[in-house]
């Protein structure tokens, strides 16, 4: 019990992935400032933005709408966040071996974050937060097929087999899935999968900050805004990790292992981070289509190639 | 008191209330915010929802239908907040001091914690504003 609350709270739970989360939302906003030729936050940034909302900010409940839900919402995101981060991390970091099936449940835990992003919204009672929510419900619908035909893609790959720790055990024995054709594809569908979840800019509406003035977060302030910050910064960390264990080999912590673990981290979050940079947004509408026609045929081929062998 | 106060200006969160404006100001203010000055260095970014905003800028002069409006807008931010009122219309009215549709500077309207004065200010007058603000604070 106090092991699995030491696990849940502190080494690869909350503590661990918001910190490491928290530098990466850092390393995201230097690449974006280095892009556009400025200079950028510095190192602790993240710290002091989620310090200043939780300790000094006034939290404001809406007048016109549920303030129980209003509140309960970032603390259930947080909550499926952490547990997502803890199912994949443990595994991720070699400490526990999981059990069988765990695949399926990070799948469902890491809809949660996004699920109470709308229910915070609609209970908020702004008009311009249900916009963002109702956005929110159409990527939700648009993107999870294509996340579960790619979490289908490397059940095929690994031979039946359900759950995480054997999955990178595996790819560490043999070679990362990556280095196949079928792999490739199913990285890019990932990518845009990761970058739809954590909404970046190309499928940022439901947050859209000159259009709908941050949609669903628009009414958060003060400590419960924080808590969706804090949401951020461990899904920046857990989705990427997440890509990482299923096709590119996971972590090894042993020696020099340990600087390539870094080092694909901060690749994948650098790739995240250019393509959130040289897009624009693109309308629901459109990216509904990108991902219900486009990405599923992607990750329909990179099945059928899987079937015959590549 | 010190580790909050810290991490406060260390991340002031900008909200930009434009009045009656020439939009002379708003241009200066965007200019704050572009690679040649970039005040996300300070931590300073700007936001779309006054929900999340620490510093309420208010540019432009303010006439009958701004004041109530601005009001709005001051009691929805959540506390604490920082006002500044940038440009010769928001610190004193200016030109339109006489003007029929004016009611009066920011400063007769909501609580003031800083003046940038000038026609339009310079991004160096703004940022040396907000310095002086984050010091004074």
């Amino acid at each position: 019990m106090a092991v699995n609350l030491f696990y849940f709270l502190v080494f690869p739970g909350l503590l661990f992935a918001a910190g490491v989360g928290a530098f990466l939302s850092w390393f995201d906003r230097k690449i974006t400032a280095r892009v556009q030729f400025r200079q950028g936050p510095p190192l602790l940034q993240p710290f002091y933005d989620f310090f200043k909302l939780l300790l000094v900010k006034e939290t404001i409940l809406p007048k016109y709408g549920s303030p129980l839900i209003f509140l309960l919402a970032p603390i259930f995101a947080v909550f499926g966040a952490t547990m997502a981060g803890v199912f994949i991390l443990l595994p991720l970091l070699n400490i526990t071996t999981g059990f069988r099936g765990d695949l399926l449940v990070i799948f469902y835990l890491l809809t949660i974050p996004s699920f109470s992003y709308i229910i915070g919204a609609l209970a908020s009672g702004n008009p311009l937060a249900a916009v963002g929510g109702s956005r929110e419900m159409k990527l939700i619908l648009s993107y999870e097929l294509t996340f579960l035909l790619l979490i289908a893609g490397i059940i095929m790959k690994c031979g039946q087999r359900f759950d995480l720790y054997t999955i990178i055990q595996i790819q560490q024995t043999g070679s990362p899935f990556i280095s196949s054709i079928s792999g490739v594809i199913l990285f890019i569908v990932g990518i845009f999968c990761v970058q739809a979840k954590l909404a970046l800019v190309p499928f940022d509406m439901p947050e859209a900050e000159a259009e709908i003035t941050e949609g669903i977060f628009i009414e958060y302030s003060g400590a419960a805004y924080a808590m969706i910050k804090l949401t951020k910064y461990i899904m920046f960390f857990v989705l990427p990790a997440f890509l990482i264990a299923l096709l590119m080999n996971g972590f090894r912590l042993d020696g020099i292992h340990i600087l390539w673990a870094v080092l694909k981290v901060l690749a994948v979050v650098l790739l995240i981070t250019l393509i959130r940079n040289t897009n624009p947004r693109v309308k629901i509408k459109q990216a509904i289509k990108f991902f219900v026609i486009w990405m599923n045929l992607l990750a329909v081929i990179a099945l059928v190639l899987i079937e015959f062998g590549y | 008191m010190g580790f909050k106060n810290y991490c406060f200006k260390k991340s002031l969160w900008v909200f930009h209330f434009g009045g009656a404006s020439c939009n002379n100001c708003d241009i200066e203010i965007l200019d704050c915010l572009t690679p040649r000055h970039d005040l996300e260095r300070f931590g300073i970014l700007l936001v779309g929802s006054i929900r999340h905003a620490d510093v309420l800028l208010v540019n432009g002069s303010i006439n009958i239908r701004d004041k109530e409006r601005l009001i709005e807008v001051y009691n929805q931010a959540p506390k604490p907040i920082l006002v500044v009122a940038i440009g010769a219309c928001g610190c004193t009215g200016g030109l339109f001091t006489e003007s029929y549709t004016f009611a009066g500077p920011v400063d007769k309207i909501i609580p003031v914690n800083a003046y940038i004065p000038g026609c339009p200010p310079k991004p160096e007058a703004i940022i040396a504003g907000i310095v002086k603000l984050v010091q004074n604070s």
